[in-house]
């Protein structure tokens, strides 16, 4: 396996008091497809934002290509190309089109000639299925098309990792499938990404490795054979029996259903 | 009711000399209005703390006191500082610093309702602060204020008529003098009435035309169907 690409090293991050999570340590290695599981709020979206830099973590440290982006001075605007996010809620920009969506960083950020731009986005459009959806509006798309074409958003930069912070909880059962389908294939693609899902099925499929949080901290980690075959942790056991009982259903949907 | 007709008529090129200052006061008014009321929503919105402090004070002063003290303070109090003032860009400053800090609540409350998710998402993709707020927040806001901010041009225009006060030739005084010249006060007004009427009707249709121009296709419906 490839060398890291991100790596955090015992990151803290509180509001006030409240401790959001606490010396989480992992490493994302080239290729690699990472799954965080868990409870909701302990702190796995958090986690993302701060590995973005959207939010500042207030102990520890964060290295991309071994460059410790948590630094002092260090030029966020410049880091947050190399790292892709995908919302939740998609947060699509609601005033242009898909194309425009895709091709607006390549030409406001990277600086791209407009022919370049376009080329770069329609590719990525393509990519995600969507090339036929090029002009229309976020407010013309359904919710898996939109975050398609939030995928490919992120994509169009190029980035050294991709960072999903839950792509699916917002959408109608039917509607995953098409976006799983996309995730599963960036990842045979070779694509390094860091997921924050509940789609059991998913994370049991394509992660190489998955990291089951709870209140702040990591509980456990390994290949998802380990995890769903034998979890060393009760809480684990226990968290993987509930999650299965109340997502088991629209997976087996969403799988049935591919875009 | 024909002798008023006749009184219009005859007084029309008076009228409309009156009128196309009206329109010249409320156009430079809403234009530097605009640029001030920007100026004070994104320091509002997204400045430092100076800027927002700022940006509060002159809202509440301008839109706390009235813009006939206003235009007064500017026309005859700034000469008593030493800074002599004609009477038309007095009428342009107090109308457009009035007008600004209307505009900008109107501003600072679409901006607001974009929401964080946007500036969020503009930064994921390395778009600094400053970019995201001009590629991104700023034109939805612009779309979304529309409906509300085109009240200001409407109440701009009427407002103008406060600086016949320092007598700039606009309707009102233009309406005052030829009710003077044919002793018929009733006449005269209700010509400038008229006038006024049209001008506003117009500029209602142009902003409707505007923001149907400038909608987002499917914006409205994305709204209720995701609840994003």
């Amino acid at each position: 396996m490839a060398g890291p690409i991100l790596e955090v090293r015992a990151i803290t991050k509180k509001y006030g008091k409240n401790i959001v999570f606490q010396d989480i340590s992992t490493t994302v290695n080239e290729g690699e497809t990472v799954v965080v599981i868990g409870p909701s709020g302990t702190g796995k979206s958090t986690l993302l934002r701060c590995i973005n830099l959207l939010t500042r973590v207030d102990r520890g440290q964060i290295y991309l290509d071994g460059r410790e982006i948590t630094a002092p001075g260090t030029d966020e605007d410049e880091v947050r190309q190399h790292i892709g996010m995908v919302f939740q809620n998609f947060l699509l920009f609601n005033h242009l089109t898909a194309l425009d969506n895709v091709q607006i960083g390549l030409r406001r950020v990277k600086g791209m000639p407009p022919e370049t731009a376009y080329q770069k986005a329609m590719a990525e459009l393509e990519r995600v299925g969507l090339a036929d959806r090029a002009g229309h509006y976020p407010g013309q798309l359904s919710g898996g098309q939109q975050q398609r074409v939030a995928i490919a958003r992120a994509l169009a930069m190029d980035p050294r990792i991709m960072l999903f912070d839950e792509p699916t909880s917002a959408l109608d059962p039917e509607l995953i499938g098409e976006v799983l389908e996309v995730m599963r294939k960036l990842a045979l693609e070779g694509m390094t990404m860091l997921v924050v899902t509940h789609e059991m099925g998913f994370a049991r499929e394509v992660a190489d490795r998955i990291i089951f949080m709870e209140g702040g901290r990591i509980v456990e980690e390994g290949p998802p054979e380990i995890m769903f075959g034998a979890p060393q942790n009760a809480r684990t056991r226990e968290f993987l029996w509930k999650i299965t009982e109340l997502y088991g259903k629209h997976e087996g949907q969403g799988r049935g259903n591919p875009g | 009711m024909s002798n008023w007709l006749q009184l219009f008529i005859n007084s029309l090129p008076g009228f409309l000399d009156g009128a196309r200052v009206t329109l010249e006061l409320t156009a430079i008014g809403l234009g530097l209005g605009f640029v001030l009321g920007l100026l004070a929503a994104l320091g509002r919105a997204y400045g430092p703390p100076w800027a927002n402090a700022l940006s509060v004070s002159y809202i509440e002063l301008f839109r706390g006191t009235p813009l006939l003290v206003q235009l007064f303070l500017i026309y005859y109090g700034l000469p008593g500082l030493g800074v002599t003032i004609d009477r038309f860009p007095a009428a342009f400053l107090a109308l457009g610093l009035n007008s600004g800090a209307y505009q900008a609540e109107y501003l600072r409350g679409a901006l607001q309702a974009i929401g964080e998710g946007q500036m969020m998402a503009g930064r994921a993709i390395g778009m600094s602060r400053w970019k995201t707020v001009r590629f991104i927040i700023l034109p939805q806001a612009l779309r979304l204020v529309l409906p509300a901010w085109s009240n200001e041009p409407i109440a701009l225009m009427k407002a103008t008529a406060v600086v016949f006060l320092i007598a700039v030739p606009e309707l009102m005084s233009k309406a005052k003098s030829i009710a003077a010249r044919t002793y018929d006060p009733i006449g005269a007004y209700l010509g400038a009435a008229l006038v006024y009427l049209v001008m506003i009707f117009i500029l209602a249709e142009g902003i409707k035309r505007l923001d149907r121009r400038v909608r987002i296709p499917g914006f409205g419906d994305a709204e209720a169907q995701h609840g994003v």
